[in-house]
């Protein structure tokens, strides 16, 4: 029984697997892809050897097909190694030319063989192609799928981070907004700010806007709903840092806000602190008032 | 039928609700806690929610109308210890239970009944000492 072309290639690949390596390798670093130092040639090499070994082993199981099960080692290799280049900051090139670089290598090395008759040799070469191609294709996929991940994780860190619940004092927090509110995000702040209030057995919440651009009708409700929300828990909600134009905003709009609010955080902790029956005193006395 | 325990503290009535409401139980809570504001002279209702995991539209009235109701018998209802998830869900429903006052457990809402019962005995003396 003739062998297959895929299982010659997988024989080809085992005879030649040093010679391969290194010609891949070369290309590689000819490439840039050692220059920048945000990967080490043993660790390339060990990517290279793997990926080779994984490519033996499906073709040797006589499959071309990359959906086939015989491929799953070697696409999840890929998947991991366009996750790494995606984190470590790989322009999309770079990490495609991972796969695409060995079309060189692999040629080479086919011709080099005698394993092949002279008159298949563009058949092999073409379906060496197909399947490189194919490869690096999923490559591209998978490293677009990690750098959205990103993306996503980023957004939700941003969000976190811009919703913090400062604790003033004893029963009085602070919730400095910064950026526009829109209803997630409204959602996330309610979320959290309910949440303090019951941690920390608040009674009054200080909602500073001075980090919020704009105030239209859908803020002010969002808004609204927050102190709402922080009222049926039984805490007090203070409005504090509405800018002058965004005062004039809000009569022009016709909007009013129904709650407590003062100019400055400053000032809504005072009302704060009075409503709590604390005050704040200077603790050098007048010399004026000792004589 | 079971119905929830009203116990009186002092001149407060406290009320816990620890099982899920449905609507029966609901309608006779207020009927009773009407009734028992009366026959003790209570100047304050305190309804313990923490332990409700669902209010609905219906249970939301309900503590409105309870307030409605305790105010012409001249008591203040405090809703206390309402959970987050509740608070939220109940102002997307649309309803801020406007009449109704709010404390963050038991301990606050007595002290906020006996506060506003403290201010109002001490409007009475100053009148009768004036």
């Amino acid at each position: 029984m003739p062998r297959s072309t895929l299982a010659v290639l997988a024989q080809l690949l085992a005879d030649q697997e040093a010679s391969i390596v290194k010609e891949w390798l070369e290309t590689l670093s000819t490439g840039g892809q050692l220059q920048s130092g945000r990967i080490r040639e043993p660790e390339l090499r060990t990517q290279c050897t793997s990926f080779l070994q994984g490519l033996r082993t499906a073709l040797a199981q006589d499959s071309n097909d990359t959906a086939a099960p015989a491929f799953a080692p070697v696409k999840q290799l890929l998947a991991d190694i366009s996750k790494s280049r995606a984190i470590q900051g790989f322009s999309p090139t770079e990490t495609a030319m991972f796969v695409f670089s060995l079309k060189q290598p692999l040629v080479n090395a086919i011709n080099r063989s005698e394993l092949f008759a002279a008159n298949s040799l563009a058949g092999v070469v073409w379906q060496v192609t197909l399947l490189l191609d194919t490869l690096g294709l999923y490559t591209m996929d998978e490293y677009q799928k990690s750098r959205e991940q990103v993306i996503i994780r980023q957004q939700r860190e941003i969000s976190e981070l811009s919703t913090p619940v400062v604790k003033l004092w004893d029963g009085v927090l602070a919730l400095p907004l910064i950026g526009t509110l829109d209803s997630e995000r409204t959602q996330v702040v309610m979320e959290n700010l309910l949440q303090s209030i019951v941690e920390q057995g608040a009674e009054i919440a200080i909602i500073d806007i001075t980090g919020v651009p704009t105030v239209d009708t859908l803020t002010a409700q969002h808004l609204l709903k927050t102190v709402a929300a922080a009222r049926l828990m039984g805490a007090d909600c203070i409005v504090s840092g509405i800018r002058p134009q965004i005062a004039q905003t809000m009569v022009h709009l016709g909007l009013e806000l129904n709650v407590v609010s003062k100019a400055t955080l400053a000032d809504a902790f005072a009302v704060a602190l009075k409503r709590l029956n604390r005050t704040v005193v200077s603790l050098k006395t007048d010399p004026r008032q000792q004589a | 039928m079971d119905r929830i325990p009203i116990l009186k503290l002092g001149d407060a009535l406290l009320v816990t609700i620890q099982v899920d409401m449905h609507d029966r139980l609901a309608t006779a809570l207020e009927e009773d806690l009407t009734n028992r504001i009366v026959k003790h002279k209570a100047h304050g209702v305190l309804i313990d929610i923490s332990a409700l995991e669902i209010v609905d539209s219906f249970i939301g009235r309900m503590l409105d109308n309870i307030a409605a109701v305790s105010r012409v018998l001249d008591a203040d209802t405090v809703v206390v210890g309402m959970r987050p998830a509740v608070a939220i869900t109940l102002v997307e429903l649309g309803l801020s239970l406007a009449g109704v006052r709010t404390a963050l457990n038991v301990e606050r809402g007595m002290e906020l009944i006996r506060l506003r019962h403290g201010a109002a005995e001490r409007d009475v003396d100053v009148d009768n000492a004036s």
